[in-house]
């Protein structure tokens, strides 16, 4: 699906715009091969409920090119990093649940923390037109269709803020908001999406949730212990 | 208008460690009391079972067992030529809300404050001259000694199942106990906790540096345990989920499982969740408060509580708020030095450094709230010359980890790629590898730094919000250098195969988070002129107003905080049951 990203998600959006029966071809286009429906595991890509076409591919593009597929796990979207993203988005912590919004509105020092009068999936959407803009005025491409290097550059430019937006958003506020959910996607119980197959914990060595370690505090003292690591569901 | 509701004696506001003991032990004694809890109800069984609380997105980072900003929350700023700004997502602290408070997810490292604080004036003076005391460093005497608070100490550490090993009993110092700390009539609660490889590995530098390692005394049960008031604890798992999680074992100590189950039996006491107190009234000579008002936070509907008595139990910053909101007491003011409520705010600091290995194992996820070693060379041990630093004071250092959970514990060498198959492999080798050596500082109270109200943003309920001015200054800058010198000669001495330095903080930011060990605000002294409770926690302006919580304390240590504000509670229980039921007035 990544290589042909473009065409599927314009066609998509033409299905949207248009008519009845091209949204039911479009909906054929998503929907993954029949021998994976019949397995248990998660589908590979079990569809969006916030992320937009253009935001998906951005995304999409954001977790592969951070957590690439090599030797120490699959790629970003092999891990649901991005379904991760899109539900955290769309839920109650995308809304700014727990946050305190009302003004006024000042930047202050930075000592004060967050001060933008968004929420984290305002913030999201804002950053991602404005880095998909950048991208496209310095490259004539959207980001998710620029090579390697040239993401890695943006990504670098958001992060030391370099990259200034027209907008007048902090590139770095963004980012380290994203760079905050690709890290949560890929080490959070994959009970939200992300860690598909505890690959972030295996990556590392983590074991999970069950944790009864008071016989093994000695035994594996200086020691490295192994086991299969246990999510939530896993016990559920 | 507010429905005004039936008098009772006591009317507790805020359900955590304070309000349980209080609950427990005014109840005992024979007094009509309620309970308002601004959060919900918690149980182990509902609330903390495996694997639910096993959450790391859910409990960890996005705090879920914690105040919500969105209803109320401070404005921060480091001095007060800044505008103070709202802290609009929690960070640097988390008070606790719901049945149980922060202390049903706290880490449960309990010390006991000694002489050295609640004696710091003129302790120092003595030793150092009265010119050693910056002029803006406004600490003061407790008004109140260890030896009187010694029981209540031990009364708290049982109630808690606090494991450790004692290092000084009656005078007697213990081997394998913290030498420096005051002396003890009795041993801990219960062992303590079997260490870490990395808590072991620190013991064995700082032994080596001539320093005095002892494991860290924790509420974290070692062994199963049935406390005094015959509360259940299981053993701890060394599970790593102790901070910002509730324990589905019942092996950290918390209120929800001991003194307010206890209370709640009682059929003096009632409980009322989900009732947020916006003030404490008065009556019309402002020398004794009537009550309070509070909102039912499911419809939005205000009852007044007539009391007898008021207790304030709402962890250490709501209650200085409280205060503010209710106009008890004069407001303090930075430029003429003038009133009290909101006076020497205090926080703490910190350094920490972090050793890579490429020949040790040190799984961190098998962790406690406080399974490490830790030194207080530099801190309880008064012997330590601090003329030659400069400062007042001092810093705890430890080795070791809380936990493996790696939405946050992922350890890199400085200058390691952020993401890529760079980060990917770094974060492989390293995670099991790396062990931390870090510290906790004291600070000292300062003209500058303080609470009052905003005089801009509201919550919720349409208050003020509370304002917090704080910055470190000279004091801690010299300590901090001093502690980070300490720890970087430690972790070369441990020979890693290379460590991210420790380093001193300057400035205080409200991210990421340090501490919740918030002091200060309605201090405690000898003297109506110079605090706002007497010994008894008793307010000077309205006796019948009483105030729990680490607002009291006229400055901050290195220690964490709840083993002082636990023995105080217990001890301010015995003054109201003993004293001031049978003669109500001042204590003093
Ligand atoms: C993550 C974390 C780790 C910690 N680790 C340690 C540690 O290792 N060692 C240590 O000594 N301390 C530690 N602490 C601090 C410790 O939890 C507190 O010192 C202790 O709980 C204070 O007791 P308290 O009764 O004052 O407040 P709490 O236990 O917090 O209880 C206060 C209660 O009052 C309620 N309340 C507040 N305002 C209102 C209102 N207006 N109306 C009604 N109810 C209200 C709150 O909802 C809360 O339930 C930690 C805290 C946190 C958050």
């Amino acid at each position: 699906m990544k290589d042909d990203g473009i065409n599927r998600r314009e066609f998509l959006k033409g299905a949207v715009a248009g008519s009845a029966v091209a949204t039911t071809a479009a909906v054929g286009l998503t929907s993954a091969p029949a021998e994976a429906q019949q397995k248990p595991a998660a589908p590979a890509n079990p569809g969006y409920s916030f992320l937009s076409l253009d935001e998906a591919a951005f995304v999409e593009a954001v977790v592969d090119h951070m957590v690439p597929a090599d030797q120490y796990s699959p790629k970003g979207t092999d891990l649901g990093i991005n379904i991760f993203i899109d539900r955290a988005l769309g839920g109650g912590w995308g809304k700014g649940d727990r946050m305190y919004m009302q003004g006024p509105w000042k930047q202050g020092h930075p000592n004060q923390g967050y001060q933008l009068p968004l929420r984290p999936a305002e913030l999201y959407r804002a950053g991602i037109a404005a880095t998909n803009a950048y991208c496209k005025k310095t490259y004539s491409k959207s980001f998710d269709q620029l090579p390697a290097e040239q993401k890695q550059e943006v990504l670098v430019g958001l992060q030391g803020n370099k990259i200034k937006f027209d907008s007048g958003l902090p590139a770095n506020t963004f980012f380290s908001q994203m760079y905050q959910t690709v890290m949560e996607g890929m080490f959070a119980d994959p009970i939200y999406g992300g860690n598909r197959n505890k690959a972030g914990w295996k990556m590392i060595g983590f074991p999970g949730v069950v944790a009864v370690h008071a016989q093994n505090i000695e035994k594996f003292r200086d020691k490295k212990f192994t086991a299969e690591p246990l999510s939530i569901s896993d016990l559920s | 208008m507010a429905i005004k509701l039936k008098e009772v004696d006591v009317v507790l506001v805020g359900m955590g460690w304070t309000g349980g003991i209080l609950a427990k032990e005014l109840s005992e004694a024979g007094l009509k009391v309620v309970g308002l809890e601004r959060g919900a109800m918690r149980t182990t069984a509902e609330d903390f079972s495996v694997p639910r609380i096993r959450d790391d997105l859910r409990f960890g980072s996005r705090n879920d067992l914690m105040q919500n900003p969105a209803v109320d929350t401070l404005t921060i700023r480091n001095n007060p030529k800044q505008d103070a700004l709202p802290m609009r997502r929690l960070g640097s602290f988390l008070p606790g809300q719901g049945v149980g408070g922060a202390g049903s997810h706290w880490n449960g490292i309990t010390w006991r404050w000694s002489d050295n604080e609640l004696k710091v004036r003129t302790l120092y003076e003595e030793k150092y001259g009265k010119k050693f005391i910056p002029d803006d460093m406004t600490i003061q005497d407790w008004g109140i000694s260890y030896a009187e608070l010694e029981p209540y100490y031990e009364k708290f550490e049982r109630t808690a199942g606090v494991s450790g090993k004692a290092g000084n009993i009656k005078g007697v110092v213990q081997k394998g106990g913290n030498r420096f700390e005051a002396p003890r009539a009795n041993e801990y609660a219960l062992p303590p906790l079997k260490s870490t490889q990395a808590g072991l590995m620190f013991a064995e530098a700082a032994e080596k540096a001539g320093y005095n390692p002892f494991p860290r005394p924790v509420a974290n049960a070692s062994q199963a345990y049935t406390n005094p008031d015959g509360a259940k604890f299981g053993a701890c798992q060394y599970c790593g989920f102790c901070e910002r999680f509730g324990c589905e074992s019942n092996a950290k100590g918390s209120p929800h499982f001991t003194v307010i189950p206890i209370a709640m039996r009682n059929p003096n006491f009632e409980l009322r969740t989900n009732m947020w107190v916006t003030r404490v009234n008065k009556d019309s000579t402002g020398k004794k408060v009537t009550g309070v008002t509070y909102i039912n936070t499911l419809n939005g509907e205000e009852f007044e509580q007539p009391a007898g008595m008021v207790v304030l139990t709402a962890y250490a910053i709501n209650n200085v708020h409280l205060m503010l909101l209710s106009q008890i007491g004069q407001p303090y003011d930075p430029v003429s030095q003038k009133g009290l409520v909101g006076k020497n705010y205090c926080y703490q600091t910190g350094a920490g450094a972090t050793l890579f290995f490429d020949n040790h194992h040190f799984n961190p996820f098998m962790s406690t709230g406080g399974s490490n070693f830790g030194i207080d060379d530099f801190h309880a041990n008064w012997d330590f010359d601090r003329a030659k630093h400069g400062y007042i004071g001092g810093a705890t250092v430890g080795g070791g980890m809380t936990n493996g959970r790696p939405i946050t514990y992922r350890p890199v060498p400085g200058g390691t790629p952020q993401w890529g198959t760079a980060w990917k492999a770094a974060t492989a080798k390293w995670y099991n590898s790396a062990m931390s050596i870090g510290s906790s500082g004291s600070v000292m109270a300062n003209r500058y730094n303080y609470y009052d109200l905003d005089p801009t943003y509201k919550n919720a309920f349409g208050q003020p919000m509370m304002r917090m001015t704080f910055d470190y200054k000279e004091n801690e800058h010299k300590m901090g250098k001093h502690v980070a010198q300490v720890i970087n000669d430690l972790a070369k001495s441990m020979n890693p195969v290379s460590f991210n330095p420790a380093s001193v903080r300057t400035s205080w930011t409200v991210v990421p988070y340090q501490s919740t060990h918030n002091t200060g605000g309605t201090i405690m002294g000898a003297s109506p002129g110079n605090s706002v409770v007497n010994k008894y926690l008793q307010s000077w302006d309205c006796h019948n107003l009483f105030i729990m919580g680490a607002n009291v304390f006229p400055h901050n240590a290195a220690y964490n905080p709840t083993g002082p504000v636990g023995a105080l509670a217990y001890w301010a229980a015995d003054a109201i049951k003993n004293r001031y039921v049978k003669n109500p007035g001042m204590l003093v």
